[in-house]
């Protein structure tokens, strides 16, 4: 009996000695953030004279407001986007018959697979012939139509029973009816798992636009924390380097705390992560 | 457009810069892999004991996952800093001598590898942790009977049993690890003498730096068709061992 209980003992130190790995840098950023010029430097959790000097540098050097504004639009269009779209296509692929439909499906599959290196710069291209380079629509547009997103309509509709549609069309609802005001309340769970899943990815997307967008005023946040960071404007303000780190970090970091559940099974149920 | 033929082609053969990030990415992988999957399949063991405050520890080792890799890299700057980074003046206090984790060309690599097993291995503790959650009970109850130790039940019953999480793991991991970008871009740039210069990063500096878009597109083609290859002999490989 005593030596389970060391076990156990042991066990709970290595778990929590894992979890302070995790925590504790995320932590001291917060720290750091709120600390003097001089301390931001040292290790400690929580600074002597906390204050929100290096937030007021922040949004005085660099476009920081704006750019969380638009980190947030990109965000919201393309979730909006992907999920109209994968909805609509979804739909069509589990419900409709028509000719060339599996091919479709196949076709959509394949395209998963494909390494996004492979994409990277035919798009970028696509974007200048377009001319769409420095504008909204770059950040959007290529992110508009998730294939992952209609595998996961297809899935969920091909659940729900035929019933569910012949009925409403004998009320004389609309395809787009059917779609958006009888399916939608039956998949719930999938709608939030692709809402997190598309809201993450496009908010931590960093390449892209890094790519695409060249106008301080059109950044989205990652963007210009990155160009701040690595342009040699932060070497003399780590205070205001870290500052940017954590109001990246704090919007997932805070819908984290509220929805962890939903957060975890939406990205365990499909292994994909970015 | 003009076409050119294969020019592209035989340029990117010998291409030196080019291979050399090929070679950094295999050795970042040479490291990230194994590391991921020790490191999740350990902590999911653990969750997997009955533990109380399980969603604790669950989301404190999700939390990096979530969060944008520009933060997690600004963060792992500090932690590895030369001169005032944490790990060194921890090794420091120990009465060990500095270690130039960012600034030594045979280190940077595998710093930035365990970095980014930080950042990921939350997602591939859950992935295993709902593998192992379905392995029944019965068989370690038979096991045990039979008189099997801690160590033969792991490694006769459970890691059969969750060989597809297993094969997940690796194959997510490869191809996350391949498009490696972000993190030597702001930590070290590529150096020192381009011992951190990831396949990506050079196809982006190729095309945006040195405005190469057409030997750029080559370059990704070419490493595309790479991490397929790689991805479908893993799957094979794999599969022959089950």
């Amino acid at each position: 009996m005593r030596r389970i209980r060391i076990k156990k003992v042991l066990m709970y130190v290595a778990l929590t000695v894992a979890a302070l790995t995790f925590i504790y840098p995320f932590i001291w950023m917060i720290g750091a953030s709120l600390a003097p010029r001089h301390e931001v430097g040292t290790m400690t959790i929580w600074p002597t004279h906390p204050g929100l000097e290096n937030f007021k540098t922040m949004f005085e050097k660099i476009p920081i407001g704006r750019s969380l504004i638009n980190s947030l639009l990109v965000a919201i269009f393309t979730t909006s986007l992907v999920m109209i779209t994968g909805s609509m296509v979804g739909y069509a692929l589990a419900k409709m018959q028509f000719k060339g439909r599996q091919l479709i499906f196949y076709v959509i599959v394949f395209t998963m697979s494909l390494p996004f290196q492979i994409t990277l710069i035919p798009n970028y291209i696509t974007m200048i012939n377009l001319h769409l380079v420095d504008t909204f629509f770059a950040l959007v547009i290529p992110f508009a139509v998730s294939a992952f997103a209609i595998l996961m309509f297809r899935q969920a509709f091909q659940g729900l029973p035929q019933a569910l549609i012949d009925a409403a069309r004998l009320d004389g609802c609309t395809e787009i009816g059917i779609i958006f005001k009888i399916l939608w309340p039956n998949i719930k769970p999938t709608l939030v798992t692709i809402a997190i899943l598309s809201f993450i990815g496009s908010w931590n997307e960093v390449l892209w636009p890094l790519i695409v967008i060249r106008n301080e005023e059109l950044m989205t946040m990652p963007q210009l924390v990155t160009l701040f960071s690595v342009g040699g404007r932060a070497d003399s303000q780590l205070g205001v380097k870290i500052a940017a780190a954590v109001l990246l970090a704090l919007p997932v970091m805070i819908a984290f705390l509220f929805f962890q559940k939903h957060f975890i099974q939406s990205m365990a149920s499909t292994g994909m992560k970015d | 457009m003009k076409f050119i033929g294969v020019d592209n082609y035989s340029r990117l053969f010998q291409d030196r810069l080019f291979w050399k990030a090929i070679g950094n990415t295999l050795k970042f992988l040479l490291l990230h892999i194994p590391l991921q999957l020790v490191v999740s399949l350990f902590l999911a063991y653990l969750l997997n004991q009955k533990i109380r405050a399980i969603s604790f520890f669950r989301g404190s080792f999700f939390m990096p996952v979530i969060v944008s890799g520009v933060v997690v890299t600004i963060l792992w700057q500090q932690l590895l800093g030369y001169d005032f980074g944490l790990i060194n003046r921890m090794l420091m206090a120990l009465g060990f001598s500095k270690i130039g984790w960012l600034v030594d060309p045979d280190v940077a690599i595998y710093s930035i590898a365990v970095m980014a097993t930080w950042k990921n291995v939350g997602l591939y503790v859950i992935l295993f942790l709902v593998g192992l959650q379905t392995v029944p009970t019965q068989y370690y109850e038979a096991a045990k009977m039979e008189g099997a130790t801690k160590w033969q039940q792991f490694y006769h019953i459970t890691l059969p049993m969750i060989n597809p999480t297993v094969f997940m793991v690796v194959i997510l991991s490869t191809i996350g690890g391949f498009s490696l970008f972000i993190e030597p871009y702001i930590m070290t740039g590529g150096g020192p003498l381009n011992t951190t210069l990831s396949a990506v990063l050079y196809i982006y500096k190729q095309s945006f730096q040195y405005y190469n878009m057409g030997y750029s597109a080559t370059l990704g083609f070419f490493y595309a068709i790479m991490i397929m290859t790689v991805v479908i002999l893993q799957k094979k490989f794999i599969e022959k061992e089950v």
